[in-house]
């Protein structure tokens, strides 16, 4: 019972009522995205405000620098309109990093 | 099956007779059924209830239209309403009125011998004891005169269980009264 | 009801009571141990909550009662209460159920087992107070068990057994009871309850949670419950890749509800002694018929009343009541009026554009037969117009002259409406 269902699952194999049988980390939204959020590290002055609004919790903070989860992120590029120092910019998908 | 047609005016309490008729009934183990005709509460307007009673269990479920008995709770309602519609041949007429036989008979529009009158002057009974003008349980004393449809005793035990305390008293004695008072006219 | 056997209850230690459709429902909820009732008033529903809310002032029940600013927030605030494991009860009727009409959807797609009661009224406009089954019509499709009762006793007796088919683990459905406006939810009888501790055996106490689920992300199987300990999400988006997967277990949900309503009605009978008929069907006189009446809910007493009197003047009638609507007894209902050359249909609601509803039902569990009895339906009693014994005399004249020429000229019928 325990191990992974190979997908696509029978209507057997859901769980009773609407439940999910995943969780939603599972559903990887970065394949969404056009632009991609760059942080300049040398302007970033680590107010957070980028993680505050972020609206797919994609902001991340490992108590020394501000990075973006690519997995995540879908490139609404709300982020770079809010850094109050301009500190991130969105590259086209296009483009190499 | 015994059918019976209550005539009120909304706000008189027609239903509620219908239905403490129905419970005393009930007590006496009988199977029994009673309802509105159906519609909107409107005070002071025509209005019908309805009682069955049956010593089998009752199946039907449709409006009463031939009647074995009507009660007339308000003479008022004599100008204007047809009270004798589809009433039994030989059935029982039972109106609160103080007046005398033949202006009875003539607010029915019947002529003797068609159908049983009953007369009870309940309104003037009301007033002496429950100090308010409200016949229904007046009248439903007044039919039991003319059929002996339920037992006092149980008639009683559902009036008080509907009014506990002192209206409960009062409405059992105005019963009483009232059933003294029905006269054959 | 029919005799025999002795019931675990004999009739002396029921209580015998005086009491309205509506008011019998009331009662039947505060046996039930409801947990949460959240409810709109409306006619001829009205008296079932203002009926229960007294039990709740007078401290008689434990339920949470919730007044809701609305039909659809009565009917949205059972399913979050029955999601987090309460046994959720509420009642409406006419434009009440209108307004629930899209979590209807919900609550039986969630797997939520729901009771509720609904005092079947006329939809607007123009505005009617009065019995017809164009609201329960409405909701056919919602995947919920519908029951339909003839009688106030019948109010009593489903209501309870709707908590114990809805709460069956093959089940897990929302149950609706359908009880005519006025013609019963205002019309005392006299009928018997259970001493209130013999409905909560019968029950099994209060609501356990019954659905048990595997769930991948926690690794293990779980109530289906909202519980902070094995957080789940109820309902949340399913494109084309898994919805058509979602929807095979209501499917199959339904299918067993069939056998679970009889089941249920047999251990009624049990405790009882009252039973209807297999719990699905209610058929009278039908195994000799020449000509059967089909019908749902009170009317069936009346049609009864006048077949039994035909019967004594040699004309071979009989009655079938359709008692669980939803899911549709097909097998039961063909096996019943298969041998009679006519069938009426009696529907208290029109598909407008098509048949009464019903005969739509009827007329598929029908087609499969080489043989099959001739069809008229009888659309009637909308917006509660009576249906006296003369009526109901007249359709089984009129069938009794289908049956002689051998054709239907006319298969759909306003039976008892002016010219």
């Amino acid at each position: 019972m325990a191990e992974a269902k190979k997908e696509p699952r029978g209507w057997k194999d859901l769980p009773l009522s609407a439940l999910p049988y995943k969780l939603s980390l599972e559903y990887k939204t970065g394949s969404w995205r056009a632009f991609r959020p760059v942080i300049d590290q040398s302007k970033c002055i680590k107010c957070m405000n980028c993680w505050l609004y972020c609206p797919d919790f994609a902001v991340l903070w490992d108590g020394e620098r501000v990075s973006v989860n690519y997995e995540y992120c879908k490139g609404c590029g709300i982020c770079a309109h809010e850094c109050p120092v301009n500190a991130i910019t969105m590259v086209p998908e296009t483009k190499k990093a | 099956m015994f059918e019976v047609r209550w005539h009120g005016r909304g706000g008189q309490g027609a239903w509620t007779a219908a239905n403490l008729l129905a419970t005393a009934a009930m007590l006496d183990g009988k199977h029994v059924q009673s309802f509105p005709a159906f519609g909107p509460e409107r005070a002071g307007a025509p209005v019908l209830a309805f009682t069955r009673i049956s010593d089998e269990p009752i199946e039907i479920h449709s409006m009463v239209y031939e009647p074995d008995a009507v009660v007339v709770l308000d003479p008022t309602l004599l100008a204007t309403v047809n009270v004798v519609e589809g009433l039994k041949k030989g059935g029982s007429i039972i109106v609160n009125f103080d007046g005398g036989a033949e202006e009875l008979y003539e607010a029915l529009g019947v002529g003797k011998g068609e159908y049983r009158v009953f007369a009870v002057p309940a309104t003037k009974l009301a007033l002496e004891i429950l100090k308010r003008p409200i016949t229904n349980t007046a009248m439903i004393g007044a039919l039991l005169k003319a059929h002996p449809l339920a037992s006092m005793e149980n008639l009683e035990r559902a009036v008080k269980a509907r009014f506990p305390g002192k209206v409960g008293e009062a409405n059992a004695e105005l019963i009483r009264k009232a059933y003294e008072s029905t006269r054959e006219v | 009801m029919s005799g025999g056997k002795v019931p675990k209850i004999p009739l002396e230690k029921q209580v015998r009571m005086a009491v309205n459709g509506d008011e019998a429902v009331a009662y039947a909820a505060k046996h039930s141990l409801v947990d949460v009732v959240a409810a709109y008033p409306i006619t001829p529903q009205t008296i079932i909550v203002e009926k229960f809310s007294e039990f709740v002032a007078d401290g008689e029940v434990h339920t949470e009662f919730v007044p809701v600013e609305s039909e659809h927030s009565a009917m949205s605030a059972v399913v979050g209460a029955a999601a987090a494991g309460a046994r959720a009860f509420t009642a409406t009727a006419s434009q009440g159920l209108a307004l629930m009409w899209e979590i209807l959807y919900i609550a039986s797609s969630l797997r939520l087992p729901i009771v509720l009661a609904v005092a079947n009224r006329a939809l607007s406009a123009p505005i009617n107070i009065h019995c017809d089954h164009s609201d329960a019509m409405g909701m056919r499709d919602a995947s919920w068990v519908q029951l339909f009762v003839e009688n106030t006793q019948e109010a009593y007796d489903t209501t309870i057994q709707a908590f114990k088919i809805a709460e069956d683990p093959e089940v897990l459905l929302p149950v609706a009871v359908n009880l005519d406006g006025f013609v019963l939810s205002h019309t005392l009888e006299d009928i018997y309850m259970l001493p209130e501790e013999e409905v909560h055996k019968f029950l099994g106490g209060y609501r356990k949670v019954t659905g048990k689920t595997y769930v991948d992300y926690l690794g293990k199987e779980v109530e289906v419950k909202l519980d902070p300990a094995n957080p789940l999400s109820f309902g949340p988006l399913d494109l084309y890749d898994y919805y058509f997967e979602h929807k095979v277990p209501q499917i199959k949900a339904l299918e067993k509800a069939k056998e679970v309503v009889k089941r249920v009605n047999e251990e009624w009978y049990e405790l009882t002694g009252r039973r209807y008929g297999d719990g699905v069907i209610d058929a009278w006189g039908v195994e000799d018929a020449d000509i059967i009446v089909t019908v749902l809910g009170s009317t069936a007493g009346t049609v009864r009343h006048v077949a039994r009197q035909l019967r004594k003047e040699g004309v071979k009638v009989g009655v079938l009541r359709i008692r669980l609507y939803r899911p549709f007894p097909f097998e039961e209902v063909a096996n019943a009026i298969k041998g009679a050359k006519v069938v009426g249909v009696m529907d208290r609601a029109l598909s407008f554009g098509s048949f009464g509803p019903s005969y739509l039902d009827i007329s598929a569990a029908l087609y499969g037969l080489k043989e099959r009895p001739l069809l008229v339906n009888y659309v009637y009693g909308l917006g509660g117009r009576d249906v006296p014994p003369s009526l109901v005399r007249r359709m089984f004249e009129e069938l009794i002259k289908v049956k002689e020429e051998g054709e239907v000229k006319e298969p759909l019928k306003l039976l008892g409406v002016r010219e």
